[in-house]
C-alpha cells in the first residue's frame, strides 16, 4: 500500500521487513543485528514460524519455566532470547511484530521500559480500534483480561526493540509444555494457560490484522518496504548474535536441578 | 512525615559528610561522577567501582537479573559491558570509564534488587583497574548531573 507523498513529510523512515513462516531462532538474530549494527528502524512481520518452539527470556530458567520432561520427550527446541520477559512457545499461529527504533525518532518516548509499551499500546489502541476489548495490562495486550501478545524488550544506548508474539492460535497441547511462572502478572489470578489467554483469530483475521498494522504503522512513520536479502547480504561479520538455541545437555541438566529441588522439597515437608 | 524524614535524612548526611541532593525521586551523591546515560563512577586512584544511578533505577523498574561480565574482562568508556533485566526488558549498562574488571557484585545473582534499594552502595555492580584516568573528566558532577535527569525527565 503506497502512502500519499503529502502524508510522509516529517515522519521519520521506517522499513518494513515481511516474513512468512520464518524460523523464530532467525528472525531473533536478524532483529538483535539490527538493533545493534543499523542505525535505522525497522518494522519486521513475521506471519507464522515453522516449528513449535519454546522461548525464553534472556534470564529464563528451564527448570523453573518448562515441563522437562515431555520437552525431552518431544524434542522441542528451546531458545533463550536477547530480550528480557518471560516464555512462550510459538508455532505457526503466532504472528511476531517487532519495532525497532532510534530513540530520537520517538522523541516523546524516554527509552525505558515503561514508556516504550505504553507507546506500542497507543500503536495497537489504534490496530484494534473497533475490535474486542484491547487493553494494555500490566505488560501484556489483552482482550478483556485474557492475554493473546507477550511483550519483551531491549534497550541499548541510543535505540530499543520492542517485539510482540501474538496468539492468532495455538495448540491446546503445546502448553502443557510450559509451568505456571513464579513471577507471573497480578491480573492472572493463578489461572492455568487456557483460562489465562485467548485467540486472536476469534477477533481478527490474519490479513486484516496485519493490513491494519502497516496502515497505522504508516501514519507515525514513512514506511518503506525492505527485502531480508539486502540485509543478508551486509551483515556485519564482526557481530554474534547472542539468542540461541539450548542444548540437550543444558535441558537435561535443567531436568536434573527441577528433580532435585522436588526431593528437597519432599525432605523438608516430610 | 516526610518532612522529619528529610530532617533526620540531611542530618545524617551532614555527619556522614555527603551531600543527598533530592530532585524529585532521584537522589544523586556529591563525590561520585556520572555519565549521561545514567551510570554512576566512584575513583579511588587507579580503582573505580561503577553501578547505576538511583534515576535509572527508578525509571527500569524492578531489577529481576543483572547480567555481569567476567572478571578480566576489558570495558570501555561509553560501551556496554553488561545489562539488567527490568519489566521485560533488559537494558545495557555502559561503562563510563575505560579499564580491566577486577570485581563483579556477585551478591547480585541472587538478590538483583539491591540495584533498587540501594544503587549507590550494596547495589554496585562492578569493580575496574582504570586504564585512563583523564577520562573521569568527560564525565559529569552532582549538579550537573541533577541538571541533566530534570531536563530530561521535563521533556517527556
Amino acid at each position: 500500500m503506497t502512502i500519499p507523498q503529502s502524508q510522509k513529510i516529517g515522519r521519520p523512515l521506517m522499513k518494513l521487513i515481511r516474513l512468512r513462516g520464518w524460523p523464530i531462532l532467525q528472525q531473533l538474530h536478524i532483529e538483535e543485528q539490527l538493533l545493534r549494527t543499523s542505525s535505522e528502524n525497522w518494522c519486521i512481520i513475521n506471519d507464522g514460524t515453522r516449528e513449535p518452539t519454546i522461548v525464553m527470556g534472556v534470564s529464563g530458567k528451564p527448570a523453573e519455566l518448562l515441563e522437562i520432561k515431555p520437552v525431552l520427550h518431544d524434542q522441542v527446541p528451546v531458545i533463550k532470547r536477547f530480550t528480557g520477559g518471560g516464555t512462550v512457545i510459538v508455532d505457526g499461529g503466532t504472528i511476531f511484530v517487532t519495532f525497532i527504533c532510534n530513540k530520537d525518532a520517538v522523541p516523546d518516548v524516554q527509552p525505558y521500559p515503561r514508556p516504550i509499551m505504553s507507546w506500542s499500546s497507543l500503536i495497537y489502541n489504534e490496530v484494534f480500534q473497533e475490535t474486542g476489548n484491547f487493553h494494555l495490562r500490566e505488560n501484556d495486550y489483552v482482550f478483556g483480561n485474557r492475554k493473546f501478545g507477550g511483550n519483551a524488550q531491549s534497550i541499548t544506548r541510543g535505540r530499543w526493540i520492542h517485539h510482540t508474539s501474538f496468539l492468532w492460535d495455538y495448540e491446546i497441547r503445546n502448553m502443557a509444555y510450559l509451568k505456571l511462572p513464579s513471577r507471573a502478572p497480578e491480573y492472572r489470578s493463578a489461572r492455568g494457560h487456557l483460562e489465562f489467554v485467548c485467540r486472536m483469530k476469534d477477533y481478527i483475521s490474519r490479513s486484516d490484522f496485519i493490513g491494519r498494522t502497516i496502515r497505522v504503522l504508516g501514519t507515525h512513520f514513512s514506511v518503506e518496504p525492505e527485502e531480508l536479502e539486502a540485509i543478508q547480504t551486509v551483515s556485519s561479520t564482526n557481530f554474534s548474535p547472542s539468542s540461541r538455541l539450548l542444548t540437550t545437555q543444558e535441558i537435561e541438566s535443567a531436568l536434573c536441578e527441577a528433580e532435585s529441588r522436588k526431593s528437597l522439597a519432599c525432605s523438608a515437608s516430610s | 512525615m516526610a518532612s522529619s524524614r528529610l530532617f533526620w535524612a540531611s542530618r545524617a548526611a551532614s555527619y556522614l559528610k555527603i551531600s543527598v541532593f533530592h530532585r524529585g525521586f532521584s537522589t544523586v551523591l556529591k563525590d561520585l561522577k556520572y555519565a549521561d546515560t545514567h551510570e554512576w563512577v566512584k575513583i579511588d586512584g587507579a580503582s573505580a567501582i561503577v553501578g547505576i544511578t538511583d534515576h535509572a533505577q527508578d525509571h527500569l523498574g524492578d531489577v529481576v537479573y543483572v547480567e555481569l561480565p567476567e572478571v578480566g574482562a576489558a570495558v570501555t568508556q561509553g560501551s556496554s559491558f553488561g545489562a539488567v533485566e527490568s519489566v521485560k526488558a533488559t537494558s545495557d549498562i555502559i561503562s563510563p570509564i575505560s579499564g580491566k574488571v577486577v570485581g563483579v557484585n556477585e551478591e547480585l545473582n541472587n538478590s538483583p534488587g539491591l540495584v533498587n534499594s540501594s544503587p549507590y552502595e550494596d547495589g554496585w555492580i562492578i569493580k575496574v583497574e582504570v586504564s585512563d584516568a583523564n577520562e573521569a573528566k568527560t564525565l559529569m558532577g552532582a549538579d550537573d548531573y541533577s541538571k541533566f535527569c530534570e531536563e530530561e525527565d521535563a521533556k517527556h
